[in-house]
């Protein structure tokens, strides 16, 4: 018995490739499974791939980025009214003796108030004032750091670069706010001051246009230090030794040379502090007194002290005209960046 | 030359980096002082922090502020990689140079603009403000800084290996997810990272496009800013630094760690 083979038949092999029922049900219902809907919305995006890559981002930057602007310069030449929303409609259909007439009124009174009024041009004219002098003054700040920062040790950047960006990630508003507590009368650098006997009255910081220098300054310090930092990085440290060897003073060397060479990353960085600076809300309200004034804060008062939208949106239409060629300047520049960086 | 630390250097690091720490530092320190001055020290004590978060308002505008800047740098991430790819291989289709534009404008454009033309396109539209709506002004300002974190990343990555795998026969989708995607994905971290950050950070754009029940955090912190300095503000301000400290720290580590696997696997 037990040397008798097993009589059970040998279970069929098909020579082929083996078609389980799991695969048949499948294949019959892949046309509406998850897995067929997921590979024919796979086969449409490959499709129509390049076009809608593109066509994406651009519909949402056209909605949510330019066609506000057509809207602020509509409103720009409305009129205020109390209602809500508080403006009047430019275009409006009058009913006049059984007919209806398209009106459309264009009320330049809100520019006519803004090239009239002292205040608003004093305003505009302080922002850029404002804006240039601590731009110039991030500058002196930065040069000297990145250049320091490009001659550290190799495996020191990383992290000297890291300690630059970090403080960039913390709040804006709390590194403003960082400063009242140090500027104001009764505060660390007055009773630091006192206690050295540097001073025997405390100085008044807070709330002057030195705050707001102070305040541009160290906000966007990161922004100035990076792209001149990346100019100094590329640049080959032999021009420097070769210039001094030839008895060049290195402060001459300096300006002539490596201030030169990190030319591209100085306008970036200036053009990166100056437009966004003369805009400025947060710092000039915090640490700045009721004597600085800054546009960016005369559009904030107009729009939620005043609810005059109309004028803000004036407002915000001579900021940008006066901002445009800044920033028609700094996108030339990082457009040309990119491609050489491409081409490279 | 050689490289290396000279007393020169050494003074403008020691400088410039006390400059940039100096008054985060102090502001944290002071956001354990018992006392309510900033200049006396009244000795440690974590009782703000317990006045913080019994702060009902503070707490549900912190609530709010974190669920729009997940929507917001998830959006963000999603149109940023897609400008940025555009950015960086598609260099000729009509109408590149207003994309570009649009991609960078919104870098330097003075908040209160673009605060102020969003919530007119918001009211035009007649959108309800709140939540949603600064979730989109958030996302819109947000996808800037990635596309340009993309855009980087992808010009010093070598293009060969793109084509490489499309000649291969994969299709360009397959090509992105398979050899782009697991490159350029610490970029997309750090993308993110920024676009949250950015959403947790934004008063001005925030201020315009909100609306009943959308107080953020930083509106909540500048109110109270407003009336002056409070220990309790300190210490909001030092969670948040800490916070994003260890994001920043930790997505610089993933990308060492992936760096240094790189490397490994190379020798």
């Amino acid at each position: 018995m037990s040397g008798q083979p097993a009589q059970t038949p040998a279970p069929y092999v098909s020579p082929g490739p083996q078609t389980t029922a799991f695969e048949v049900l499948e294949r019959t219902t892949s046309a509406f499974s998850f897995y067929g809907v997921l590979a024919r919305f796979v086969q449409w995006l490959e499709r129509s791939g390049r076009t809608l890559v593109i066509a994406l981002p651009f519909l949402w930057l056209g909605l949510f980025f330019l066609a506000p602007f057509l809207i602020v310069l509509k409103l720009s030449f409305s009129e205020t009214v109390l209602a809500v929303p508080p403006y009047a409609p430019l275009v409006a259909w009058l009913e006049e003796n059984g007919l209806s007439y398209l009106t459309v009124r264009l009320n330049l009174s809100n520019y006519i108030l803004l090239f009239e009024d002292s205040l608003y041009v004093r305003a505009f004219l302080n922002s850029l004032r404002i804006s240039a002098v601590a731009t110039f003054l991030t500058l002196c700040v930065a040069l000297p750091l990145a250049n320091a920062m490009s001659r550290a040790p190799e495996r020191w950047r990383a992290l000297l670069l890291m300690m630059v960006i970090l403080p960039f990630w913390t709040s804006f508003l709390i590194r403003v706010y960082a400063w009242i507590g140090i500027l104001k009368p009764e505060g660390i650098l007055n009773a630091v001051l006192i206690g050295l006997g540097v001073i025997s009255e405390p100085l008044t910081i807070l709330n002057t246009d030195i705050a707001v220098y102070i305040g541009i300054v160290y906000s966007y310090l990161p922004f100035m230090v990076l792209p001149i930092y990346a100019s100094f990085e590329k640049m080959d440290p032999s021009l420097i030794e070769a210039a001094v060897d030839l008895g060049s003073p290195p402060i001459k060397a300096f300006w002539t040379i490596t201030v030169r060479i990190a030319l591209p990353g100085i306008i970036a960085g200036c053009l990166l502090v100056f437009i966004p600076a003369a805009g400025e809300f947060v710092i000039p309200d915090l640490l700045g007194g009721s004597e600085t004034l800054m546009i960016g804060r005369t559009l904030w008062l107009e729009f939620f002290n005043n609810r005059d939208w109309p004028l803000a949106s004036a407002v915000a239409i001579v900021l940008l005209a006066a901002l445009t060629v800044p920033i028609v300047l700094f996108q030339r520049h990082q457009a040309r960046r990119g491609s050489e960086d491409g081409a490279a | 030359m050689k490289s290396g630390f000279t007393p020169a250097t050494v003074l403008a690091l020691t400088c410039g980096f006390a400059f940039l720490y100096l008054p985060i530092l102090l502001l944290v320190a002071f956001s354990f002082n018992e006392s309510r001055l900033v200049t006396v020290w009244g000795g440690f004590s974590l009782k703000w922090y317990g006045e913080m978060l019994r702060n009902r308002q503070l707490m549900d505008a912190a609530w709010v502020t974190v669920r729009i800047g997940l929507v917001s740098a998830s959006l963000a991430l999603v149109l940023g990689t897609l400008a940025g790819v555009t950015l960086a291989r598609f260099t000729r289709f009509p109408g590149r140079t207003v994309f570009s534009g649009l991609v960078f404008a919104p870098l330097v454009m003075p908040e209160v603009i673009t605060g102020l033309s969003l919530l007119l396109l918001f009211v035009s539209l007649g959108w309800a403000r709140g939540f949603w709506t600064v979730a989109v002004a958030h996302t819109t300002f947000a996808s800037a800084y990635v596309a340009v974190i993309v855009q980087s990343r992808l010009l010093t990555f070598d293009i060969i290996l793109e084509e490489a795998a499309m000649d291969l026969g994969a299709s360009p989708l397959k090509t992105f997810f398979v050899i782009t995607l697991p490159v350029i994905a610490p970029a997309l971290i750090s993308g993110w990272l920024l676009a949250f950050t950015l959403s947790l950070d934004d008063l001005v754009i925030a201020s315009f496009t909100t609306g009943p029940g959308a107080t953020t955090l930083p509106m909540r912190i500048y109110s109270q800013v407003r009336l002056g300095v409070t220990p309790e503000i300190n210490a909001v301000s030092t969670v948040l630094i800490g916070f994003v400290t260890l994001g920043v720290i930790t997505a610089t580590l993933i990308q060492k760690r992936r760096f240094a696997e790189g490397q490994k696997r190379k020798a």
